[in-house]
């Protein structure tokens, strides 16, 4: 799992039929900014600090429905205490 | 997810018997910008995309779970057809 930024989101027409309804959001990695399409499992909004799930897990949350996602955003961050 | 462009197909006739009818599509990573990216990625298309289509491409075991692809060895499929892209 790892935080990132919501930065955008992605509309899209033809998709699989799981994904109805699912919103689509563009989230900036915090650690490489590297921009991936996550699926919405919270409500979260424009700008907002996240917390991505990844891989087979990230579909964990629509559980039992099969929803085809590798990255999901499952938490919106109130506050990182980074005590390096 | 990863958005990318459909820049490719792929034909193979000797394959695992479950793969046949599945259309093999070579995708290109591109930006938010809509740049290439370095690299692509050979997906099971299904949702129909065409040629220069801007696509998700979902990768890893959660591919399986696009429709058609339960229980074969798939990797990376395309499970959308990007209309737009926004930011803020």
């Amino acid at each position: 799992m790892y935080l990132g930024k919501v930065i955008g989101r992605v509309v899209s027409s033809a998709k699989n039929e799981a994904l109805v309804g699912k919103k689509l959001l563009l989230v900036r990695r915090t650690s490489d900014d590297r921009t991936v399409v996550a699926v919405d499992a919270v409500g979260a909004g424009a700008g907002e600090d996240v917390y991505v799930c990844r891989g087979r897990e990230a579909s964990f949350p629509f559980s039992p429905e099969p929803v085809p996602t590798d990255a999901t955003i499952v938490a919106i961050v109130d506050t990182v205490n980074d005590y390096r | 997810m990863q958005l990318a462009r459909v820049i490719g197909t792929v034909v193979a006739t000797r394959k695992d018997p479950r793969l046949e009818g599945k259309k093999l599509l070579i995708c290109r990573p591109v930006s938010v910008e809509g740049d290439d990216l370095e690299g692509y990625v050979v997906a099971v298309d299904t949702v129909s995309a065409g040629f220069r289509e801007k696509v998700l491409v979902v990768q890893g075991s959660s591919a399986r779970m696009a429709s058609g692809c339960t229980d074969i060895p798939v990797d990376a499929a395309i499970i959308g057809i990007v209309d737009d892209v926004s930011t803020d």
